[in-house]
């Protein structure tokens, strides 16, 4: 960074000053709705009518929250987010685990084996994570239905699945890459085969790209929408899909608080995720575009 | 026999992977686009007829509104990322002794799902209880804000919600790439006593040119595909005011049983996304492979 | 005499770009072959096809005289060392050396009882629990050649294993590998591009360069005879002065005249029956370039030429002037007390010096 190395220069201190104010008015801009959600979840329905959008609560209450994970109505049913957070959670999961599994093992093979025509199907992987998935949501539905996966966490898996791989492989075989192509060369030396060579050398090798895959995949599926709406029905909707549902459900009162609970509990995982492991999820995002 | 297995292994590895690729994705991008050409309604008929289904399309004043939305929300929502996230990166290149803190605080928006960021707003801009009450508490008594409901201002509440999730992800990549300016030429500037503002302007911004590209391609990738944010923040309303190319196209395909409008539309989205990324990708490719 | 590695006619090529062209090479058991090349000639790629990593397009390569074609690299009975060592990251020294043959289903207590062998033969004994990045290069270097020890293959290969050491530790790594050579008798294929290596390490030299053999011989063949300019000038440091020349024809003798730079022209006398054309380049090597004594031996003419530069290495002290357009490197004693700018007596031994075509670049002989 720029060295400033004049001692006490009035100039450079009002301009710190101004420096740390503007920061804090974007400090302010990114954590106000996040402020105005927890401080809304905690009030009245009362409170909310007659006080103020940036007021704290005067009367902090938990009753949205028990509603929202209980007994708020997503359409006919009236469960709350419980059910649909555990949809979430048995679509995530393997989800995660299946396309990084396939995407190390693809990763390993562009980065570390190359063949005739290797290169070209990477580049058609690739240029696949860029579609628009509006693109591929009326042949998916069909599909799904002529595989008696429509409307299933199963099918929902399978969609996750194979629109993650691209995202997956992308991530192993740049990381892959780096590693010297001599130890493939000496493992071969040594006896070891294709299989062997990933389990002994290249996944001990793994834990950082795993780490920064599966936060990606995980934040990915977890927030997803489209495909959770197109292709669940009313007993297997994912959590993104029932929060829509019970925040712009047209009957009875509108129940902000129950509302912004809902929200922040739909939030919670991805968030916490990010919270402790946040360094990776940014080496992720940053994986595909600056290294390239 | 096992040799065999052995030598073409990789192969059989990768195989599964690419075909399901061939299939799920170029498959399906031809089926879509094979019904676009097609008499398709509430079931998919496989005669091609020719292009009535693009002529209904640009026909459709609905259309012409998510087109017009696209373009003006695109437009403004890169424009306005990349500018906050260029300022933002560059405030805290400022050897800021709580950065790190600060950059989980700008950056924690991305971790959330555009149906929460969009509720989130929703209800900031709620014009009798959000932030039209909290200024007209404080005594502006003729403020109003109610873009949310006005069709001529919806699209713009899609903006600020957008940019407040993205421009985040736009800072990172900045910082990574403001630092990674070598570091021998800004002393040499140092020096050569320019300016710090001059050394932004004239040498490290400059040189971030690939980034800015980089930027530029997910912003615009994440407009082109903006569905989510819509729907949660204003439903696509009021009316379809604030309608996107994506939005109409689930409307048609689940709402109104036309999937032959749902192919077509969801083409020009492919369409427009190729020929953003299409050249981006190339350039990226012919590189890598010249190294 | 056995041989252990014969290439016969072996081409290869990437694409239309041909990387190795007629390569003919037989060496026999405890020979030390060294290929030796500027980067691009092939060296690497030669060896990685002995190993079996690469494919060759045409010939045939035979090890222990069976052929090599349809055998993977772990059946061919050879054993690698690489460059950057190539050392399994994740695992310790012990579990590096002992890889291959847990691989191959050795038995834990014969496996341990090789590593212990190869463990003291090398001096690595009190490393076995370390990991490679706790290692020193040098450290490194000793585990990599453990782990080709254990295997004790038929062939060692060795792809630039001292370039990526610091130059003292090369000269003490270049000594223990030669060390080695001596005490296995072990047959090796040794690829560098540093001519002082080859020379000092090998039984026979490959010289390479864009994907041809330039001169296969001992270190005094090539060093004394090289077949053209290229392997003069490449091989022997400091290099083979080249002087370009022009001959007359005299009746007994061929008069050679090179060009001083004061416009003069010098004159040497050839006696010998070669056939010399009219433009020549001769080659000489700054040892046969020596300050004029008293030896009237006919085999040794002078030159007189203007000193240029004076550069004193401690042993000998290197003259430079400039003949036929040419800088030109003499070696004095170290005791010499030439001046810079003196016109000084150069005397060539022309019994140690080479005539070679300038049109060809082949050696006349």
């Amino acid at each position: 960074m720029i060295n400033n190395t004049n001692g006490i220069n009035y100039t450079n201190l009002i301009l710190r000053i101004l420096l740390y104010f503007f920061l804090s008015v974007f400090v302010l801009y990114y954590l106000l709705p996040l402020f105005v959600m927890i401080t809304t979840s905690l009030k009245s329905l009362e409170e909310i009518r007659t006080g103020s959008l940036v007021a704290l609560p005067r009367n902090i209450t938990f009753e949205a929250w028990g509603t929202a994970w209980s007994s708020a109505c997503t359409g006919i049913q009236c469960e709350g987010l419980k059910p649909y957070f555990w949809n979430s959670i048995f679509i995530a999961i393997p989800a995660v685990f299946i396309s990084t599994l396939i995407g190390a093992l693809n990763g390993y093979v562009v980065a570390q084996w190359r063949f005739k025509g290797a290169n070209m199907i990477f580049a058609l992987m690739l240029f696949g994570c860029f579609i628009p998935f509006q693109v591929v949501l009326l042949p998916m539905a069909r599909v799904l239905g002529l595989m008696d996966l429509a409307g299933s966490i199963s099918g929902l898996i399978f969609v996750h699945v194979i629109y993650g791989i691209g995202f997956t492989t992308l991530f192993f075989r740049n990381y892959y890459v780096n590693i010297p192509s001599e130890l493939v060369k000496a493992a071969k030396m040594d006896g070891a085969t294709f299989l062997r060579i990933f389990w002994s050398i290249f996944l001990p090798l793994s834990l950082p790209i795993i780490v920064v895959t599966v936060i990606w995949q995980f934040t990915q599926i977890w927030n997803d929408f489209l495909f959770g709406v197109s292709f669940s029905e009313a007993g297997t909707q994912p959590i993104t899909v029932a929060l829509n549902n019970i925040v712009n459900s047209t009957t009875g009162v509108k129940e902000y608080n129950v509302d912004m609970a809902a929200a922040i509990i739909a939030a919670m995982p991805t968030l916490l995720v990010y919270i402790f492991a946040g360094k990776y999820f940014i080496r992720g995002l940053t994986a595909g575009s600056v290294k390239g | 026999m096992s040799n065999w297995l052995e030598k073409h292994l990789p192969k059989i590895v990768l195989g599964p992977s690419f075909l399901a690729i061939i299939l799920f994705v170029y498959g399906f991008i031809a089926w879509t686009a094979w019904i676009s050409f097609t008499k398709s309604r509430l079931m998919p008929k496989y005669d091609i007829v020719g292009f009535i289904q693009y002529d209904r399309l640009f026909d459709s004043p609905r259309w012409d509104v998510a087109i017009d939305n696209l373009f003006i929300f695109g437009f403004l929502f890169i424009l306005i990322s990349m500018f906050l996230g260029l300022l933002i990166a560059i405030f805290l290149d400022q050897k800021i002794r709580i950065e790190g803190a600060l950059r989980t605080i700008y950056l924690y928006p991305m971790a959330l799902s555009l149906i929460v960021t969009g509720t989130a707003w929703k209800w900031i801009l709620n014009p009798g209880l959000g932030l039209e009450a909290v200024v007209k508490s404080w005594g502006f008594t003729n403020f109003t804000f109610d873009w949310v409901i006005n069709p001529d201002f919806a699209i713009y509440t899609v903006v600020i919600a957008g940019v407040w999730q993205a421009s985040g992800f736009v800072m990172a990549l900045f910082l990574a790439g403001l630092r990674s300016v070598d570091q021998e030429i800004i002393k040499a500037a140092q020096v050569d006593g320019v300016p710090t503002f001059k050394i932004y302007s004239a040498i490290i911004i400059p040189s971030m040119a690939p980034i800015f590209l980089s930027a530029f391609i997910v912003l615009a990738h994440l407009a082109i595909k903006s569905f989510d944010l819509v729907i949660a923040l204003t439903g696509g309303g009021p009316g379809y005011a604030t309608d996107l190319p994506a939005t109409y196209m689930y409307t048609m395909a689940f709402s109104r049983g036309d999937i032959g409008q749902a192919a077509s539309s969801a083409i020009i989205m492919m369409l427009v996304v190729f020929a953003v990324v299409v050249p981006y990708l190339y350039s990226e490719l012919r590189n890598k492979n010249d190294q | 005499m056995s041989s252990i590695l014969k290439i016969k006619d072996v081409n290869k090529n990437f694409g239309k770009i041909s990387v190795l062209n007629d390569i003919n090479i037989n060496i026999d058991k405890g020979d030390f072959l060294v290929l030796v090349g500027p980067s691009g000639c092939g060296k690497s790629t030669l060896l990685n096809c002995i190993a079996g990593l690469e494919k060759i397009n045409g010939g045939e390569i035979s090890i222990n005289n069976k052929d090599m074609s349809e055998v993977a690299p772990k059946d061919r009975d050879i054993a690698m060392v690489f460059q950057s060592y190539a050392l399994y990251p994740t695992m310790t020294v012990e579990k590096n050396i002992t890889f291959g043959m847990k691989v191959r289903g050795i038995s834990e207590e014969i496996q341990k009882k090789k590593l212990n062998e190869v463990a003291k033969q090398l001096q690595i004994e009190n490393l076995l629990k370390r990991k490679p990045s706790q290692l020193s290069g040098g450290q490194r270097q000793r585990v990599a050649m453990g782990r080709a020890l254990v295997r004790n293959p038929k062939l060692f290969l060795f792809d630039e294993p001292l370039s990526n050491l610091d130059a003292k530790l090369r000269v003490e790594m270049r000594t223990e590998i030669k060390r080695l050579h001596y005490d296995l008798g072990a047959s090796m294929v040794y690829v560098t591009h540093d001519q002082i290596e080859a020379m000092t390490l090998a039984t026979k030299i490959v010289v390479m360069k864009d994907g041809f053999i330039q001169q296969i011989g001992t270190p005094f063949e090539i060093y004394n005879y090289p077949e053209n300019i290229f392997v003069a000038d490449f091989m022997g440091s400091p290099a083979m002065n080249l002087i370009g020349a022009t001959t007359k024809k005299e009746k007994d003798h061929i008069k050679i005249e090179i060009k001083l730079e004061d416009g003069s022209t010098a004159t040497l006398i050839e006696k010998s029956k070669l056939k010399l054309p009219k433009d020549i380049i001769i080659g000489v090597r700054p040892e046969n370039i020596t300050e004029n004594g008293s030896k009237k031996d006919s085999n040794f003419q002078y030159i007189s030429s203007k000193v240029d530069i004076i550069e004193p290495a401690g042993s000998d002290t290197f003259v430079v002037t400039k003949l036929g357009n040419k800088e030109v490197t003499a070696r004095f004693h170290s005791e010499t007390d030439v001046k810079i700018g003196s016109k000084v007596k150069f005397s060539f031994n022309l019994q140690k010096v080479t005539y070679f075509d300038p049109k060809t670049g082949q050696r006349i002989k």
